[in-house]
């Protein structure tokens, strides 16, 4: 671990201007469970850290329009636990419960888990080779141990997984996120702030240099809809996904009248199966659609040497997860 | 023997030292003017070091110093049994396994030390043809002539059986994965050696500290007073410890090393990979004609460990005709120590796992086969067992779990999406015993102290002697002192081979009655208590001496009256010949319910009902403990545990708790142990065998044999991840 020089921010402008105050590599903390132990690690290396916990973003409010807006700072178990998420999008609270454990989920915030690293071992090692780390170095992963590596979204220079099981929530229920910089507020559909690795991997998202999410604002719910997060790995706990999948149908008459699919553990960024759900759309509730659509998200999946089997596995998570989902749908 | 503590659940008596933080752990200790080492390891498993870039650590705030091959005192090597590792730090340039150390820096600060130890840049001459593992290989390794057994003529009766199985079972390397790091600190004070280590082996430890650094063995002192476990791991010394004090010699100031949990298990040991084929000869009605077991496990390029994966297969099972044979091949990992039922693990576990495969093909539950060829002597010796009660452990298991329901048919048992799989198998470890001293203090005050060269590694041991020394003097336990874990003491045994109890416990009792006698002289002595009174009519009595009228003075009274502070025994204890009339192991049985949903891949261990014969539990809440701490780690070996060395270099990828996965809270089963209490006084006169690896034995396999019965797949490589299983 390097020294580095450490400075809280009271507020939005306070951040932006400290982080862009001077050259220096600059580094936003939240919880700071992802970027300390990658500092540790020597992995990421920031010269200067700039406090957010100070920063007056920790609601969580429902909107006029029925949508839910969700401080960045709001920590993974306040989000989980909050009845406004367990009501309407108990999706979202399933989610974060099913990631890491209670200390990490008690540190991790909102903005910090869209913001995670991925655990490929190679990213995590400084003397391995890695584009993501170290641009233009090569990728130990593609020929080495890729287990928990990903099918969906790869490309030759990058394999690895986005490890979070939040967004895989929010990227099946739809989100907004409001970002702040030096030119100002924006905002951005969630499924586009996160990239492809394509010949860049080191560059995972939308982030301009200096700006900050300030909030996540999820769509209105799916009326009447039932879901399911399901998490399958190798432990039962406190343990990253091989396959998730998260869903949201809203079943009419025994047809799917609106569908969300999501996949985790399987994909170089959160993943939203659309053709998949637009598939599953206007069919019936059944096993047969279901496995269509499985078929459909899959189609693409890629395959390396240790992770061929998280192609039944995914399929697996979807056709349990649409499932239960539509159980719930019916139950409600 | 009618016990008021010997025998009861006792709660720990350093419990409240824990939870209050005055445990004294190693990394625990200050010393004044103690700087900080941080080991810098290779970053290849094969090759040679070529250039060294320290100019920007060196620069680095705090930085007092970095030791390397060339700036490193010249040292002794110790002999193979008294380290972990022979190869001295810094010894040459040559690399063997990914994170040996190649320097270490030394800092004010541990901060500083690793800041500036992540900056140590390396140049290498990367070798082709690292190994990587002895599951990525065919090389056959060195066959062990002193390993091998052979009885009978396995060959032939093997031939002519008329059901046979032959396969082999894969087990990937495994890591102890103990909570506390290993860790020293080393201090110099006038040409003595000090130095604090999280070691099961202070006695060892001081020996071979001694014979490196050329010093008479009083001029070393090894001190660990708590030891946040080890399994095996630190049992003998490993090179960062003498890399620190090396640091501390040629700096004048003491030295205080922590291993990050990266470096522990890189190269702080790890149970090393194995293959093992078992050839299988039975009759029809199962009566075991022949056993073959060839194994071949790891080792490093720097040390011969050699974990014996077939020393139970001889005595298990009554059959007439058993070979076994055992090779070992050098991999460039760091070097594989003992870890918790070290070789037996292995062994057992294939040997029971080729059991289960026996019985399907004979079509004859598992349980049935082992119980037709129960072995009344051991098979190996021809002695008979010193006690053996496993027929009981089998039927009580057996009974608890609910066994008779069983429905033998692959995958019949089913609840919801679950199919149910309930498999079993035997446990065994051998019952060791080795010589021990002892000293025990009675003081004026009431006290009592007893000191013992041995160590808690946090399974109770400090519990289990205040308990033997209250069984046998009467005075309360909140009134005993216990002293281990300093090598200074009399010297007591390795924390290894489930042998402190049978070991410590009676040098205690010899050192306690010897203090005593020693109390008596002065009671009988001119003005004593009891003076003139023969000593051979006084009893102890609830911290008395009482004589045959009834009278009882204390402890503390007799030593008051004559201006006496205390009285002291000195112990020994060893085995007698026991071992020429008798056998030692324990047995038991492990029942395993594991249920797997094949819609979703889920593989979990629900249930696990166990039976083990340990003798006498002195205390029945620690020996429990540990057989569930064992089931715990059976079940991390069965379903997730696997060292991961990348096949194209043999670099270590999962060197971290998040990677390398154990069984967390919530993959815990419903467990129940339960240890008949068959005192065994053959082995000593507490008649307690040891508890803290049988455990282990069995469990992985059990796990396995109920995958199979669930899924009708038989698994042959361990862990039993769920890709191996699923339906594809
Ligand atoms: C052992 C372990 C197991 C885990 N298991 C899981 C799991 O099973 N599932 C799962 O989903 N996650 C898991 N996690 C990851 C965990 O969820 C993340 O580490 C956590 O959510 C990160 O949040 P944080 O607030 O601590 O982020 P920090 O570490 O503080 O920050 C992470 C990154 O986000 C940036 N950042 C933080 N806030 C903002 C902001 N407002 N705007 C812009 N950038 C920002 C930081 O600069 C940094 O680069 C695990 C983590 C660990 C260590
Ligand atoms: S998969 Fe991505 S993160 Fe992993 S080594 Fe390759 S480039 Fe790096």
């Amino acid at each position: 671990m390097r020294s580095f020089a450490f400075s809280a921010a009271e507020n939005v402008d306070q951040a932006i201007i400290a982080c862009e105050s001077n050259n220096a590599e600059a580094s936003y903390i939240a919880g700071g469970t992802t970027l300390i132990d990658l500092v540790k690690l020597d992995v990421m290396r920031p010269e200067r850290v700039i406090d957010l916990n100070r920063l007056p973003l920790k609601e969580v409010e429902r909107l006029d329009d029925g949508r839910l807006r969700i401080g960045a700072l709001v920590s993974n178990t306040d989000l989980a636990h909050h009845p406004l998420v367990t009501e309407h999008y108990p999706l979202l609270s399933q989610a974060l419960l099913a990631g890491a454990s209670t200390q990490l989920r008690n540190m991790a915030t909102t903005a910090g888990n869209i913001m995670q690293r991925t655990r490929c071992p190679y990213f995590r090692d400084v003397a391995a080779a890695c584009n993501k780390r170290d641009p233009g170095s090569g990728c130990d992963a593609l020929g080495g141990i890729n287990r928990m590596h990903a099918l969906l979204g790869t490309s030759e220079h990058c394999i690895a997984t986005h490890p979070s099981d939040m967004c895989v929530a929010m990227a099946a229920l739809g989100a907004t996120l409001t970002l702040e910089g030096p030119n100002g507020i924006r905002e951005i559909a969630f499924g586009d702030f996160h990239r492809l690795p394509m010949d860049r991997p080191d560059l995972e998202h939308e982030l301009e240099p200096n700006e900050l999410i300030t909030h996540i604002t999820l769509d209105t719910p799916v009326v009447g809809g039932g879901s399911h997060y399901l998490k399958l790995r190798d432990r039962a706990s406190y343990e990253f996904a091989l396959a998730s999948a998260a869903v949201v149908v809203a079943v009419e008459d025994g047809v799917i009248r609106d569908a969300r699919l999501a996949l985790g553990g399987v994909a170089t960024k959160p993943w939203q199966a659309m053709e998949a759900e637009q598939a599953l759309t206007g069919q019936p509730a059944k096993t047969e659609s279901f496995e269509k659509a499985a078929e459909i998200a899959l189609a693409d999946a890629l395959p390396r040497e240790h992770n061929a089997f998280k192609v039944p596995l995914a399929r697996q998570a979807i056709l349990r997860a649409l499932e239960k989902a539509t159980q719930a749908a019916m139950n409600s | 023997m009618d016990t008021q503590v010997i025998g009861h659940r006792t709660p720990r008596v350093d419990g409240e030292f824990k939870l209050t933080g005055q445990a004294d752990y190693t990394v625990d200790w200050q010393v004044r003017d103690m700087l900080y080492g941080y080991p810098v390891s290779a970053s290849i498993a094969h090759g040679t070091l070529k250039t060294l870039h320290l100019d920007t650590a060196r620069a680095m705030p705090g930085v007092v110093d970095i030791f390397h091959h060339g700036h490193f005192p010249e040292l002794y090597r110790a002999s193979k049994n008294q380290v972990s590792e022979m190869r001295l730090p810094f010894e040459d340039e040559r690399i063997h396994y990914d994170g040996q150390y190649i320097a270490l820096v030394v800092a004010e600060s541990f901060e500083q030390a690793r800041a500036a130890a992540h900056t140590v840049q390396a140049d290498y001459h990367q070798e082709e043809g690292a190994r990587t593992s002895l599951l990525d290989t065919n090389q056959e390794g060195q066959l062990l002539e002193s390993e091998g057994v052979s009885r009978g003529d396995p060959e032939k009766a093997f031939d002519e059986a008329p059901v046979t199985i032959d396969h082999t079972y894969d087990i990937a390397a495994e890591s102890h994965m103990q909570m506390e790091m290993h860790a020293t600190l080393a201090e110099w004070r006038d040409e003595r050696l000090i130095v604090h280590e999280s070691s099961q082996g202070v006695v060892y430890q001081h020996k071979a500290m001694a014979r490196i650094f050329g010093l008479p063995e009083e001029s070393v002192e090894v001190v660990s007073h708590y030891i946040g476990s080890g399994f095996g791991n630190k049992l003998f010394m490993w090179p960062h410890a003498v890399a620190t004090a090396g640091a501390a010699q040629m700096l004048g100031r003491p030295v205080k090393t922590i291993l990050p949990r990266q470096q522990d298990m890189e190269s702080g040991g790890n149970r090393p990979a194995s293959r093992q084929r078992l050839r299988l000869g039975a009759k029809q009605d199962g009566t075991l004609l022949s056993i073959r077991h060839d194994s071949t496990t790891e080792t490093s390029f720097v040390h011969p460990y050699v974990d014996s994966l077939g020393s139970a297969t001889p005595s298990l099972y009554a059959c007439d005709n058993v070979a076994i044979s055992q090779r070992l091949l050098e991999v460039n990992h760091g070097t594989p120590c003992p870890m918790r039922a070290p070789g037996e693990t292995s062994g057992i576990h294939a040997l029971e796992t080729a059991l289960d495969e026996l019985a399907v093909e004979l079509g004859m539950d598992p349980l049935e086969l082992r119980r037709r060829n129960y072995a009344k002597n051991d098979p190996a010796s021809g002695l008979p067992w010193s006690s053996k009660y496993l027929d009981d452990c089998y039927t009580n298991a057996a009974k608890r779990f609910g066994w008779e329901k069983r429905n033998p048919t692959p995958g019949a048992m089913r609840d919801g999406d679950e199919v149910i799989g309930w498999g079993m198998a035997t446990a065994c470890w051998p019952a060791m015993r080795l010589s021990c001293s002892a000293r025990v203090e009675l003081r004026d005050d009431g006290s009592v102290m007893a000191a013992c060269g041995t160590q808690d590694i946090g399974t109770g041991t400090y519990t289990i002697v205040a308990q033997t020394v209250a069984e046998l003097s009467g005075v309360p336990l909140k009134d005993i002192e216990v002293r281990l874990g300093e090598s200074t003491l009399p010297a007591g045994p390795l924390s290894g081979g489930s042998m402190v109890t049978a070991t410590a416990l009676p040098a205690v009792a010899a050192a306690l009655r010897n203090a005593f006698d020693a109390l008596k002289e002065v009671a009988t002595g001119e003005n004593g208590a009891f003076e003139g009174c023969d000593p051979d009519n006084l009893e102890i009595e609830a911290g008395a001496l009482v004589d045959k009228q009834g009278k009882r003075v204390s402890f503390g009274e007799i030593l008051s009256q004559q201006k006496l502070g205390s009285v002291s025994g000195d112990g020994q204890a060893a085995p007698g010949d026991e071992k020429s009339q008798y056998s030692f192991r324990s047995f038991g049985a492990h029942f395993v319910e594991v249920r797997w949903d094949p819609g979703i891949s889920r593989l979990r261990v629900a249930r696990v009902v166990s039976s083990i014969d340990i003798g006498r539990a002195i205390n029945p809440s620690a020996a429990r403990n540990q057989v569930e701490g064992s089931i715990v780690m059976g079940i991390g070996m069965a379903l997730t545990e696997k060292l991961d060395y990348d096949p194209r270099d043999g670099r270590l990828i999962n060197n971290n708790y998040a990677d390398y996965i154990v069984p967390c809270h919530a993959d815990m089963p419903e467990i129940d142990v339960e240890l008949p209490d068959n005192p065994d006084y053959t082995l000593n006169e507490f008649g307690a065998r040891g508890v803290g690896e049988i455990g282990l034995t069995g469990i992985a396999a059990a796990i396995g044999n109920a995958v199979y019965h669930a899924t009708g797949k038989r698994i042959r490589e361990f862990p039993i991840t769920l890709e191996k299983v699923m339906d594809t």
